[in-house]
């Protein structure tokens, strides 16, 4: 089965790579591009059974591993 | 003699600075221990050194915090053993949970590579027994990864506890936007934790511990452990 774990900064953290985007697209002329935060995106290859099962072992190895609870949140999907 | 454990990560690149100022200045014994080892060789002061621990991937220190000697480090600290974590140690310590917050990319998202002057806050840990309260050092920073961020309750109880150990400042010791060369919270270049005995700071008093080398700011550090360990006595380790 396929993980898949998307990393972001928590809204309360100030994310200058995000901020240097938006500011080249406005530059580029993408007025209607209001905000952009950067993240990070983790494809795990599973042996679980079940999506409850490959659900639980991304969130485990996210909390320990992927991201940093301090200034991180993340998101799991599973196919 | 006072025995210098500095450990070794793979990419760490100021283990041999340290070392030099441990061994070759101070004259006191110093050691490498190779991150995957478990022992730290009898350290009176164990050192976590610059670098790019792991080529910064993922997260700086986020993979160097679970190296095997990690939980030897984290032994040694709950023990009372005086912990020195520089730059890149500063951030495995974090990564580690053994020191509060986190470090995000520098706020101008450059790496920054200059002497900075750092103002002492507080002299009761054992890295900064011999500084006075408000001197003014002069020390290199380098890194791109310095932002120094924690979350409003623990940056209260950082500054209500007077953990912040370090502020980086003007040259006449004003804490301003100006003299803070990353974003850092609160001017914030270097902490402790509850118990005082595990410091952590992103400029490099190794690098500053003789004068040809431009400043001789950064021996104060090392000059107050082997003098703490001397006037408290060593805590030796297997």
């Amino acid at each position: 089965m396929k993980a898949r774990v998307f990393v972001t900064l928590k809204p309360s953290v100030f994310d200058p790579q995000g901020q240097t985007i938006v500011e080249a697209l406005h530059s580029m002329g993408y007025a209607g591009v209001g905000d952009v935060r950067q993240g990070k995106y983790f494809e795990l290859e599973v042996s679980s059974t079940s999506a409850e099962q490959a659900r639980a072992l991304a969130s485990e190895v996210a909390d320990k591993l992927l991201a940093n609870p301090v200034i991180e949140s993340y998101r799991i999907e599973v196919e | 003699m006072i025995k210098f454990s500095i450990v070794v990560f793979p990419g760490s690149n100021c283990d041999h600075d340290a070392y030099h100022a441990a061994k070759h200045v101070l004259g006191q014994e110093a050691e490498f221990v190779w991150h995957k080892e478990t022992s730290l060789h009898g350290a009176d002061v164990v050192v976590l050194p610059g670098g790019f621990s792991h080529g910064d991937y993922l997260r700086t220190g986020a993979i160097a915090r679970f190296s095997p000697v990690m939980s030897a480090v984290a032994e040694f600290a709950r023990a009372g053993g005086p912990v020195l974590g520089i730059c890149n140690g500063f951030q495995i310590l974090c990564e580690a949970g053994l020191l509060p917050g986190a470090m995000l990319r520098n706020r101008d998202l450059k790496f920054h590579c200059e002497h900075v002057s750092i103002r002492v806050e507080q002299t009761d840990t054992p890295f900064t027994s011999r500084a006075s309260r408000g001197q003014v050092l002069r020390i290199p920073i380098a890194h791109g990864e310095g932002n120094y961020y924690a979350e409003p309750d623990v940056l209260a109880s950082l500054e209500s506890s007077g953990r912040v150990v370090f502020r980086y400042c003007d040259a006449r010791g004003q804490v301003t936007e100006a003299a803070n060369p990353n974003g850092s919270l609160h001017g914030i270049a270097g902490i402790c934790n509850e118990r005082r005995n595990v410091v952590g700071l992103m400029p490099h008093p190794e690098r500053a511990c003789e004068r040809p080398l431009g400043s001789a700011d950064g021996l104060v550090l090392f000059e107050s452990v082997v003098s703490s360990l001397a006037s408290h006595g060593a805590l030796r380790t297997a």
